[in-house]
């Protein structure tokens, strides 16, 4: 498999290598979201403002300082996981829908100054033509920059997700009222997931400048957010491998379909009612069950 | 010294009023929201599409009849039944397929039919900016606090306290909304003791609809009607709600009050970071009280 996608930039035209990268991207942002509405069962509805402050990061030490380029885009997930931290201790004394609503006003506060404040973050209009380092800044440098960190990723969340915490995690989120009552310190544990989820949410934040060499504050908007949650659906909430899945799926279709109609959001609408209604599993979610590679439910 | 001096009493008792209508629009809108996120415990998104279709509706209304007063008061009334009408259409056909799954999934709902309404109103009435007049009586303004004040906003000032007045009414004093309420809180119960649960939330929801088409139909004659009124009341909505206490109906009120009030203060403050100001009060006020003002229903 690896094989396969490394040897992709040399056979496929430009196009296909960017929009590979595209959903490397969103494939790593979606799986850092899904570590905690799938596994940890909290209501992450503004996981975009993360990647928003890794992506912003990068983008402000390249332009704006005269540090190496590698502090500036090393220092992304770091902001992203100190945000994480910060929203995240007043986030997790809060119930369910109220967590999620506290950390969409906190996430629309940081979109809210990313799209005023003009000085420094260039208000809506985003920063564009970021200096890149030379390695990755061809989209074969970037699709191979992409690749690499998605594997790295995929491995470390993994053994994460298999470790006794990735495992406490997952208790907590089925029954949070045994887990305090058997001596789990049910905050603790969530407020390490949010750190952990949003460092990755900042690497992908990072990987986006480098794709795109541009940011700008709709990737802090709760609209976006709320599009890399459908990517969580389509591939399979309760799944390792399904967000890369659904991101896959929603960013052929949006680059595709995007290009036949105006009405993409139309298309996207149906899709998730049709989701909602057939396929609650998700797509790969699905596929596993039918081809009983799960032998027993290990999410939920 | 120059922020100093545009801060006058007069001005700051102008922008007070202007705050207080714009939380009377707010309150119709977030009352409907909180009444389906009490009753059907829905967070519902699309609330805010139709809030805008009511505006649309309001448009096409009044252009039917000519555009005058009678267009804008027949507007003011039939678009909300517009909007309770594709509620209605929606929650029958498929929301109530789906009241027992989990609040993620009602809320992922609601999140499409947010974006299949959105384009359908573009297709529709097209990206164009509309706007219609408000009947002659209300144009123009009157001085308070010896600035000039619109009259079109003292007539929201009046409308939003009747709405609360006419929900309060309903759903302490008649059947149905008792019925209600008690859904609320044990929908079982309800359902065991022989009521037909299902069309006490469909009731309830296009009730709640009805009241985003109105505040969308009250506000059309002040701002400007185009594609994305939703995405800019939703969030407001959302967390107006939230600090009031989800599901709390004067929640709502104090949520409206608070928003309405502190945008038009920011605007004469902050000008440009006026729209951080909501954000703000929402995290100071769930860091403060984790679960909204008042007492919540979730």
């Amino acid at each position: 498999m690896l094989v396969i996608l490394a040897s992709l930039p040399t056979l496929l035209p430009r196009f296909y290598v960017y929009i590979l990268a595209v959903i490397f991207v969103m494939a790593l942002l979606a799986m850092s979201l899904n570590m905690l509405v799938g596994h940890g069962g909290l209501f992450q509805f503004h996981h975009g403002a993360f990647y928003g402050v890794g992506a912003y990061t990068a983008a402000l030490m390249l332009t704006k300082t005269s540090l190496p380029a590698w502090m500036g885009l090393v220092a992304g997930p770091f902001a992203a996981a100190f945000v994480g931290l910060v929203i995240g201790v007043f986030c997790v004394r809060l119930n369910r829908l109220y967590f999620g609503m506290l950390q969409i006003s906190l996430g629309s506060l940081l979109w809210a100054i990313a799209f005023r404040w003009y000085n420094v973050t260039g208000g809506d209009d985003g920063i564009h033509g970021i200096p890149l380092p030379s390695l990755i800044a061809s989209s074969t440098g970037a699709y191979y920059c992409g690749l690499i960190l998605l594997t790295l990723s995929l491995l470390v969340l993994y053994l994460i997700y298999k470790s006794p915490f990735g495992a406490t995690l997952q208790a907590i989120r089925d029954n949070p009222e045994r887990c305090e009552a058997i001596g789990i310190h049910v905050r603790h544990h969530q407020l390490m997931a949010i750190v952990i989820a949003t460092f990755f949410a900042g690497i992908s934040g990072v990987l986006f400048v480098v794709v795109e060499g541009s940011v700008f504050p709709d990737l802090l908007f709760w609209v976006f957010s709320l599009e890399v949650f459908i990517m969580c659906l389509l591939g399979g909430w309760f799944t390792f491998a399904g967000p890369i899945f659904g991101a896959a799926i929603i960013v052929s279709l949006r680059t595709f379909v995007g290009t036949y109609t105006e009405y993409w959001t139309l298309i996207l609408g149906i899709m998730l009612i049709l989701l909602i209604f057939f396929l609650p599993e998700g797509v790969w979610g699905y596929l596993l069950e039918k081809l009983g590679g799960r032998k027993h439910k290990e999410y939920r | 010294m120059e922020l100093l001096q545009t801060i006058t009493l007069p001005a700051l008792g102008s922008h007070l009023l202007v705050g207080l209508s714009r939380a009377m629009i707010l309150f119709v809108v977030t009352s409907g929201m909180s009444l389906v996120l009490g009753v059907l415990r829905v967070p519902n998104v699309a609330h805010g599409s139709l809030y805008m279709i009511g505006a649309f509706a309001a448009f096409s209304i009044s252009h039917l009849f000519g555009g005058g007063p009678l267009g804008f008061w027949l507007a003011l009334i039939l678009s909300p039944f517009v909007v309770a009408a594709v509620s209605l259409i929606a929650e029958r056909s498929l929301f109530c397929h789906l009241y027992e799954r989990e609040h993620l999934m009602l809320l992922l709902f609601t999140f499409a039919l947010m974006l299949i309404l959105g384009d359908l109103v573009k297709m529709v009435w097209g990206a164009d900016y509309r706007s219609i007049m408000a009947p002659e009586f209300f144009r123009g303004s009157v001085t308070l606090f010896e600035a000039p004040f619109p009259r079109y906003n003292l007539f929201l000032l009046v409308v939003g306290p009747l709405v609360a007045v006419g929900l309060w009414l309903f759903s302490n004093k008649t059947r149905v909304g008792k019925i209600a309420r008690a859904a609320a809180v044990d929908r079982e119960m309800v359902g065991a003791i022989g009521i037909n649960v299902s069309w006490v939330f469909a009731f309830a929801f296009v009730l709640g609809c009805f009241l985003a088409g109105l505040g969308g139909a009250l506000v059309s004659p002040t701002v400007s009607i185009t594609i994305g009124m939703d995405h800019d009341i939703i969030m407001d909505a959302f967390l107006i709600v939230t600090i009031g206490g989800l599901g709390n109906m004067w929640g709502a009120m104090v949520g409206s009050l608070i928003f309405g009030i502190t945008q038009s203060f920011g605007v004469l403050f902050l000008p440009q970071f006026a729209i951080v100001f909501p954000y703000l009060e929402v995290v100071i006020i769930l860091i403060w009280r984790p679960t909204g003002l008042l007492k919540s229903v979730w």
